[in-house]
């Protein structure tokens, strides 16, 4: 069965939503959504070292939905804008998860999946040194991330990367990725 | 050399660079999408400071939030203070970090390792 868009953003929904987006991410909005939710973060009466990791993930998250989204073709902007993206933030029990969401063409699932994986598979120590690695060691790509967001992002929660890729179609897939930071 | 002043923005930090005192600063929150044009001027500034550098340079790292698009570029930054350290002339690099932010300290101890200048962590109490 193909990927339902719209089941998938309904269930991302459920619970206590803090902020919750789905179109174009542009520059504007990244700032709309930083300066809305450090509002909410500040009036909430979580601890500031948990507040400054939400509010960095969140920054990341975004950076990456705003420079590595594949374009869609334009028979599918009725339905999703031009770098469509979603993003969600949830305060569960125990921590608070940061969702984003995006498409992908299909022949880019295996690099980004090795590097998933990859990340997912090292300890503290050695996402401190591949993040050094990175930084110092290889070229910044023009668009100036240079691979080093998912890492990073890994190394503030201490948490596994969760990620899917839903089949959307024969060219395209949708990348879901679920951000847990501790509390 | 005509001293760098930037006020600080929502996504980009305040900078002083001034070579007659010999202080460098950088405070505030370092988040654009595209950090290279932000700091392309800085690293600039400081190639040409090396060739007059004050006997000793202070440089002040103040930061709240940076993006790790930034981080590469802080990277840059550090890399010409080297040089000038290398080149006799003493830099010394304070990296300021409020009591409970852990990961600010240890991205300072980060840099710390990569960069061959003496660094202070300063723990900023409220």
């Amino acid at each position: 069965m193909s990927f339902n868009f719209q089941e998938y953003f309904d269930e991302l929904n459920g619970g206590d939503v803090l902020f919750s987006f789905k179109g174009s991410i542009t520059t504007d909005l990244i700032n709309n959504v930083l300066d809305s939710v450090e509002v909410k973060l500040q009036d909430s009466d979580e601890q500031s070292k948990i507040r400054k990791k939400v509010y960095n993930v969140l920054v990341e998250g975004l950076q990456n939905l705003y420079h590595h989204n594949d374009d869609l073709p334009n028979s599918y902007r009725e339905k999703f804008e031009d770098g469509f993206g979603v993003l969600v933030i949830k305060k569960l029990d125990d921590c608070y998860k940061i969702s984003t969401g995006n498409f992908i063409f299909t022949e880019n699932i295996k690099e980004l999946k090795g590097r998933i994986d990859r990340i997912n598979s090292l300890s503290k120590e050695e996402l401190k040194e591949e993040y050094k690695d990175i930084l110092n060691n290889q070229k910044m790509s023009e668009k100036g991330g240079g691979g080093l967001g998912l890492v990073d992002i890994a190394r503030k929660t201490g948490n596994k990367l969760g990620y899917m890729f839903h089949n959307f179609d024969e060219k395209y897939y949708f990348f879901s990725l679920d951000i847990s930071i501790s509390n | 050399m005509e001293p760098i002043s930037f006020e600080g923005t929502p996504k980009t930090p305040t900078v002083n660079f001034n070579a007659d005192t010999g202080i460098v600063e950088i405070k505030g929150r370092s988040i654009p999408e595209n950090s290279i044009e932000f700091y392309k001027p800085l690293v600039d500034w400081l190639e040409e400071y090396k060739e007059n550098a004050q006997p000793m340079t202070k440089v002040i790292i103040q930061l709240e939030y940076f993006n790790t698009s930034s981080s590469k570029c802080i990277l840059d930054v550090f890399k010409k203070l080297e040089a000038v350290h290398k080149a006799k002339n003493p830099v010394e690099i304070h990296w300021y970090y409020e009591e409970d932010d852990e990961d600010m300290l240890e991205a300072g101890e980060d840099y710390e390792s990569i960069i061959r200048v003496p660094f202070k962590m300063v723990e900023i109490v409220d």
